[in-house]
């Protein structure tokens, strides 16, 4: 018989105080829970219980790239950051653009134990933007994959966008954009403005992003299709997904933590660590991003998690590769970004980081309210743990973090996957023990 | 000073000290003997990772006169295109001892990695970065300006109300961004002038006008005219259609050279093309300083040099 946890005096993200109960495959209950012998207990008092977060843009670099991360590294950040889900990116060595890659992928995640590993298939063969992947094999495959994304690369070309946003109708699928116009970025190094021309750096044109977006939200409407838009960088690229929206566009958004964070001023000392693809942009766009994830024009938080080796950013700005770890800090930076700020509360949180990037990816078992008969996918969290964000607190194999340094108001305390736990008492849970669990929790579910 | 990375760092009392010292340098140039003990026993290193063979004659002629050992570290063809990092270049120049780094490099921003890393405790002088800054350019450029509107006077002088019009590819030009921020922080009022496509973006937070009407700028008869190289590879990237609209519409040619009044210095950074964004009769008239701008070269590096190296090193 699997363990039972028994997690009290919780903060649920309405604000209502209650116990949990976890006992194996599902959330037994929730409320006031006298009677609970056996159960191991998880004191929670001042903590908030959010339904496991779900990343819908997570770069796990296995198969191929081992030396940034792995399915297990790159799980372990994600238990570390309260997520218990994540979706991996294509852009792996090979390419996820066969059903092979994407169940080989989806079974590495299964066995580690961590999280829910779903694959997201490529769009086009080899991220070449040049002939349609297998989207029906990689849909009907064991990893039942439902995101097509060239995350990496932009779908340029008009007529391939369109029929890839037309071709995953017939098994519901979604299109994630990396929205770059290639031509209006070549050699682009940061943002392009004052601040770009000042330092003698390319510039990456807001215009670039919002061209695409603008194009393509047309392109789903036109063909009746369902659209998802990734990192969202810019002010303009909000307006013209509020207007696609408010013409009843079939369109989602993501925003990572990041962009709602740090500003291109950061990026005046030359430090690679702050170089990002799509890169950090001024104060009026976090501005605005917040904005749009507050009223709903921007449906979620996503972490793009982009690990690195050292020797990836210990360059000069043009030679270092783009891109931040980001599944540790996430949910600590959106809780600076909008919590702090007023703009939005724990519910809101929890719509934005679990529910909404679950129904978007069309993952069952995640996302689903803290409530009895629920998945066991729970995230502890101390909004009252401000502290420094430190090496301490990155579980994954690479350290490239622009938080590094910074403080931040809370910490995940805790992450349960499954009914187990993955991420403890601010610790990761040891392999042995997870990969056990992980096991009797898919008997749970097949038997 | 530790490093020279920038102007837009240095201050009014900075550059002008610099400038002075840099009078004193061009005086020993004038000697029998040209040669200072200064920086005897101490190892620059120049440190290329872009040709340019004016540029690194002229610092290694500087660190000579002031009799410090020079090491020429070509990066091209070297190891570092075959993946070796400028970490480790900088470390292998670290065992080696080197007191100043003078390095140009293609990528923006590296002479300041180079010198905030932590790689190296050796102070860093920029010698071109990719579009970003070239310092020692900007300031032989003032140092020109300043011996020809003052001469033996010039000592302790800023350039204030000096009228400077630069002209050309203001995008991609290091010189131009090195200068605007000298010649802004000395006082003088800079108008940039070139095609729409060749001017960043946004220049709100430049100290400078800018313009596209090369002849609406030459009419307010400025005190400098500086032109810039144009590259022709630039046309292919659809910046302009072709070089000759190119020289007819921002070129200094003989009827806008001839227009202009014979106290106006006609300066460029070289090399030259001639025809293209400068007319020969311009830039073989008195009124060029291009041979000046050479051999100030050398008293402007000595002078940075050996603000860097002489043992006065603070922290700033
Ligand atoms: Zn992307």
């Amino acid at each position: 018989m699997s363990e039972r946890f028994l997690i009290t005096g919780a903060t649920l993200p309405g604000g209502e105080r209650a116990d949990i109960l976890l006992d194996g495959g599902i959330i037994a209950g929730v409320g006031s829970i006298a009677d609970a012998s056996g159960a191991t207990v998880v004191d929670a008092a001042g903590l908030i219980a959010l339904p496991g977060l779900v990343d819908l843009h997570t770069h796990l670099r296995e198969p191929g790239y081992e030396q940034s991360e792995t399915v297990l590294t790159g799980t372990q950040a994600a238990a570390a950051g309260g997520f218990t889900a994540v979706f991996a990116m294509a852009n792996t060595f090979p390419v996820a653009d066969t059903a092979g890659v994407v169940e080989q992928e989806a079974s590495l995640g299964r066995t580690a134990g961590y999280a829910t590993v779903q694959p997201i298939g490529a769009v086009t063969v080899g991220l070449k933007g040049e002939q349609l992947a297998e989207l029906g094999a990689m849909a009907r495959s064991r990893a039942n994959v439902r995101v097509f994304s060239d995350d990496g690369f932009c779908v340029s070309d008009p007529l391939l966008m369109r029929r890839a946003l037309e071709y995953v109708k017939a098994f519901d699928g979604v299109i994630a954009q990396h929205a770059q116009e290639p031509r209006l970025t070549e050699g682009a190094q940061m943002n392009e403005g004052a601040l770009s021309g000042e330092l003698g750096l390319t510039g990456w044109p807001a215009v670039a992003e919002e061209s695409i977006i603008a194009r393509d939200v047309l392109l789903a409407e036109h063909v009746g299709s369902r659209l998802h838009v990734c990192h969202v960088s810019t002010a303009g690229s909000v307006e013209v997904i509020r207007w696609a929206k408010a013409r009843g566009i079939d369109v989602t958004a993501e925003v990572t933590p990041h962009h709602l964070l740090l500003t291109e001023d950061l990026i005046a000392g030359y430090d690679p660590r702050f170089k990002v693809n799509p890169p950090l942009r001024r104060a009026e766009d976090v501005e605005a991003l917040r904005a749009a994830l507050a009223d709903g024009t921007i449906d979620i938080v996503a972490t793009d998690h982009a690990p690195h080796p050292v020797e990836a950013k210990e360059s000069e700005w043009q030679a270092a590769a783009n891109g931040m770890v980001g599944l540790e800090s996430a949910l600590a930076v959106v809780h600076a970004a909008v919590v702090e700020t007023g703009l939005m509360n724990w519910a809101d949180v929890a719509r934005v980081m679990s529910s909404a990037p679950a129904r978007i990816g069309r993952l069952h078992g995640h996302g689903e309210s803290v409530a009895v008969g629920a998945a066991p996918e729970l995230t502890l969290y101390d909004p009252a743990a401000a502290s420094e964000f430190d090496l301490d607190r990155l579980a994954g194999r690479s350290t490239n973090s622009p938080y590094l340094g910074r403080r931040l108001p809370g910490r995940v305390v805790a992450t349960f996957h499954g009914g187990y736990p993955t991420f403890l008492d601010g610790a990761v849970r040891p392999l042995d023990e997870v990969a056990r669990n992980a096991a009797s929790a898919l008997g749970v579910v097949h038997g | 000073m530790r490093h020279l990375l920038s102007t837009r760092e240095l201050s009014r009392e900075q550059a002008i000290e610099l400038l002075d010292i840099a009078e004193d340098m061009a005086a020993v140039q004038e000697r029998e003997v040209k040669k200072l003990p200064t920086l005897r026993g101490k190892t620059v290193v120049n440190l290329f990772f872009e040709d340019s063979t004016r540029t690194r004659i002229s610092f290694e002629a500087a660190a000579k006169r002031l009799s410090a050992d020079v090491i020429n570290f070509s990066a091209k063809g070297s190891s570092v295109s075959k993946g070796e990092s400028l970490k480790d270049t900088a470390q292998t120049l670290q065992a080696m001892g080197a007191d100043g780094v003078v390095i140009r490099h293609h990528a923006s921003g590296a002479p300041y990695t180079l010198a905030t890393s932590g790689w190296i405790d050796a102070g860093v002088v920029n010698a071109g970065d990719g579009t970003h800054e070239h310092p020692t350019q900007a300031l032989l450029d003032a140092f020109t300006m300043r011996r020809r509107l003052h001469g033996a006077a010039s000592r302790g002088r800023a350039l204030d109300g000096v009228h400077v019009v630069i002209v050309g590819d203001v995008l991609h030009s290091r010189v131009a961004r090195s200068n605007v921020w000298l010649l802004a922080t000395l006082g003088a009022e800079v108008e940039l002038v070139a095609p729409p496509t060749l001017v960043p973006v946004d220049t709100t937070t430049w100290p400078a006008r800018v313009g596209y009407d090369l002849d609406a700028a030459l009419s307010g008869t400025p005190d400098v005219v500086m032109m810039l190289r144009i590259q022709a590879e630039r046309m292919h990237a659809a910046f302009f259609p072709n070089s000759r609209e190119y020289a007819r519409t921002w070129g200094l040619d003989d009827a806008r050279f001839d227009a202009l009044p014979p106290s106006t210095m006609v300066m460029h950074p070289g090399p030259m093309n001639r025809g293209l964004e400068i007319a020969a009769r311009a830039a073989d008239s008195p009124q060029s300083t291009v041979r000046e701008q050479v051999a100030n070269g050398v008293s402007v590096r000595m002078a940075a040099l050996y603000l860097l190296m002489s043992g006065e090193r603070g922290d700033a």
